[in-house]
């Protein structure tokens, strides 16, 4: 297989929150159209890892670095990452009440891909991207997230994946909380974006890893990469946990 | 507008001002005289000049509120303030035949465009009277009456003089005897029996002239199984000193009858703004109060409604903005005095660079208005740690029978919220300016269409000059 190019690039990267280290060091690349899984028990962090590579505020980097597309990402800010063609699809979606899905959809992919999009195109890949991941129409006056269940919010999140077509698409246990039919679209969703992007998949489980076929899969163990392999490793962590790896360290 | 204007109203985008051309023009100050002049231009009954001159009395006499922001209004300079002004000699019913610069300034209000796209009528009032009103022919032929204030009284004087007062007194407050006294302009609307005007009617007031006092008096009544939405909007220049708008707002809702009353109050910051609103709802009629604070300096305003008759409701949704060196003391007053009566209150606040919005409601249910309901809910919103938000509720309840909800809450925009939001490409302003937008959205859903695309923007220019 011919490798896409480089679009992250991790080093020896450390990171705190409010003093506190979380990432211990950890290193990482991916190229386009790699998919690539990380797994790890709760508190591992996973989710630092996904918010201080979309460049939350609240994340400290104090040593290594981060490369997104052969550049470092340091000054970049969020807005900014997002309009670079970074995108995260969130653990715990925002609610943002009063905001209509449609309103808000239009407006981010018009930010994200700095194109003036007609209501009409707009509206059709829209209801394409609607269809496919079998959302109804209503979905677009509801506000944002509110009162949403947990299925919905990520069937959001992949559709908002879908429409602003990013690079870099980084899934944070997109798969919770879904029923077999809805990881199954879901899985369709991040199928349609891969071959274009690089991914990065966080999951506790080895189910969604049976519709996605990560090209890599990653143990993470309080801050650290700990072994990395290729979907067997999967099933391997979901049948022994992660007491074997421990040892090892 | 040009770069130096925009400099000089900063965001403000309604702060230019027009040449003055007064055709008369008072001289500073307030005496007996004064009102006295005021009647006679007019050529009013003597009963309006006697009621005048006795609500001028009781101004003098009454003190100053002690609650709200007391410091702020004693800062008022009723001396130097021009309590008359008329700058057209007539209210015109064709936009080409208003002068010049009035007209343009309404054009770039879009006022004119406005009343040809969506509304039923308008009345554009400049400084003290209105300078151009019109509306629509299928209206009149229904006999809904929508004049100017002063026009009203000519035309139906009997009409005014059994309502004029009743629903405000000049004795209610300091603020409702100035302007009883010095009244001018405002809109006099009668819909009859039965009739459903479906296309909102709507009022512009505008102040151009420095240091001008705008007492404009408003008083619609719709009989008996009737319906109108009215809606008014104001604006003014940014000047360097005040400016005070004191209005009375009159509704009286007959049986069966509707009436939504729809502002968007965006005076510029050098405004007090300081108004009675009342309306009384008889049996099973509905009163409306949706009620949006932008600009001014000062507001002081709670719309209220009389629940007298059995079934009557009451809904007032109301919007404050405070910004810089601004205080937006706002609320609800319903008073339940028929029994199932009914009550919707929503106060929604945001407080912006050491703004300052209070929420003030008073809740009453007498003792024979049995099986009552009310729901208050108030929100604010802190966008920064000097800005401030405080709530003064007030309940009365005389009858046990009543279900009463009550909720407030305090929030502030979380770092959450806006994380996700700039995870999709806007940037913080342009993710602040969501987040208010979509806080005010119940609010704004009740505005006619064009107004909410308008507030919109406004709050999104208002969330730019947020962040440093
Ligand atoms: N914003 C934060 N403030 C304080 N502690 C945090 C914050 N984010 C994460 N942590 C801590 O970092 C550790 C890793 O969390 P997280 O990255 O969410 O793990 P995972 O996603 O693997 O479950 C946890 O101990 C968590 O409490
Ligand atoms: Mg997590």
């Amino acid at each position: 297989m011919k490798m896409g190019e480089e679009v992250l690039r991790i080093e020896n990267l450390h990171v705190s929150v409010e003093g506190v280290e979380i990432l211990k060091g950890l290193t990482l690349t991916i190229h386009k159209g790699e998919i690539h899984a990380i797994m790890g028990r709760n508190g591992a962090g996973k989710s630092t890892l996904a918010n201080v590579i979309m460049g939350h505020p609240a994340y400290e980097i104090t040593q290594g670095s981060i490369h997104y597309m052969s550049k470092p990402l340091d000054e970049l800010e969020v807005f900014e990452r997002a309009r670079a063609g970074m995108f995260l699809s969130f653990q715990y979606p925002a609610v943002i009440p009063g905001v209509q899905v449609g309103t808000f959809l239009k407006k981010s992919t018009q930010s994200v891909r700095q194109v003036e999009l007609s209501a009409r195109d707009f509206r059709k890949e829209l209801k394409d991207a609607m269809g496919m991941l079998n959302m109804d129409s209503s979905f677009l006056s509801r506000y944002v997230n509110d009162g949403f269940s947990g299925g919905e919010k990520k069937r959001l999140e992949i559709l908002q994946m879908l429409l602003l077509q990013p690079k870099l698409a980084l899934l944070d246990e997109t798969d919770s909380g879904l029923d077999i039919d809805a990881l199954k679209i879901v899985a369709q969703g991040i199928n349609m974006v891969a071959p274009l992007a690089g991914c990065l998949i966080i999951t506790h489980y080895q189910r969604l890893l049976d519709h996605v076929k990560p090209d890599y899969v990653h143990a993470m163990i309080d801050g650290r990469i700990v072994e990395s392999g290729g979907p067997e490793l999967a099933v391997k962590l979901e049948e022994q946990g992660y007491e074997w790896l421990e040892q090892h360290q | 507008m040009s770069e130096q204007a925009r400099d000089a109203v900063g965001d403000y985008r309604y702060g230019f001002h027009d040449p003055e051309h007064a055709t008369i023009r008072f001289d500073k100050g307030l005496s007996e005289q004064v009102v006295r002049d005021i009647s006679a231009l007019k050529n009013e009954p003597e009963w309006m000049t006697e009621v005048r001159v006795k609500a001028y009395h009781h101004f003098n006499e009454r003190p100053m509120p002690k609650w709200g922001n007391c410091s702020e209004l004693n800062n008022i300079k009723f001396d130097d303030v021009t309590y008359f002004l008329r700058s057209s000699k007539q209210t015109e019913k064709n936009w080409d035949d208003v002068p010049e610069d009035i007209k343009n300034t309404f054009n770039r209000l879009g006022i004119p465009e406005a009343e040809q796209k969506w509304l039923g009528g308008v009345t554009a009032q400049y400084e003290s009277e209105a300078v151009y009103h019109s509306i629509r022919e299928d209206l009149e032929a229904q006999g809904v009456i929508f004049l100017d204030m002063d026009s009203g009284l000519k035309q139906y004087p009997d009409i005014v003089k059994t309502y004029f007062g009743t629903v405000v007194p000049y004795s209610d407050n300091k603020f409702a005897a100035l302007n009883t006294a010095v009244w001018s302009g405002g809109s006099f609307i009668y819909v009859p029996k039965g009739v459903h005007v479906e296309m909102p009617v709507q009022a512009y007031f505008r102040i151009n002239a420095k240091n001008m006092g705008q007492f404009e008096r408003t008083l619609i009544i719709a009989d008996e199984g009737s319906s109108i939405h009215y809606v008014e909007g104001c604006t003014a220049p940014t000047y360097s000193t005040d400016s005070l708008h004191s209005a009375v707002v009159e509704l009286i809702a007959m049986k069966g009858a509707k009436i939504r009353y729809s502002t968007v109050q965006n005076w510029s910051s050098n405004v007090y703004n300081l108004v009675t609103k009342r309306g009384v709802a008889y049996e099973n009629s509905t009163i409306e109060w949706v009620d949006g604070n932008i600009g001014s300096k000062l507001t002081m305003k709670y719309p209220s409604v009389l629940l007298r008759g059995e079934g009557a409701h009451a809904e007032v949704i109301s919007v404050a903005y405070a910004g810089e060196g601004q205080h937006q003391d706002a609320g609800a007053k319903v008073h339940h005095l028929a029994p199932n009566t009914t009550s919707n209150i929503l106060s929604k606040s945001i407080s912006k660079n050491g703004g300052r919005s209070s929420y003030r409601g008073m809740l009453q249910v007498t003792p024979k208005a049995s099986g009552c309901r009310s729901k208050i809910v108030c929100d604010a919103l802190l966008l920064d740690e000097h800005s401030r938000s405080d709530t003064y509720p007030t309940m009365e309840v005389g009858n046990s029978t009543a279900d009463l909800e009550h909720e407030a809450s305090v929030s502030k925009i979380s770092g959450d919220q806006l994380f996700y939001l700039m995870s999709r490409g806007f940037s913080e302003k342009e993710a602040m300016g969501l987040i208010v937008n979509g806080f005010f959205e119940p609010f704004t859903r009740e505005l006619p269409m064009e107004y909410a695309v308008e507030l919109n923007k406004l709050l999104e220019l208002e969330m730019e000059g947020s962040i440093g």
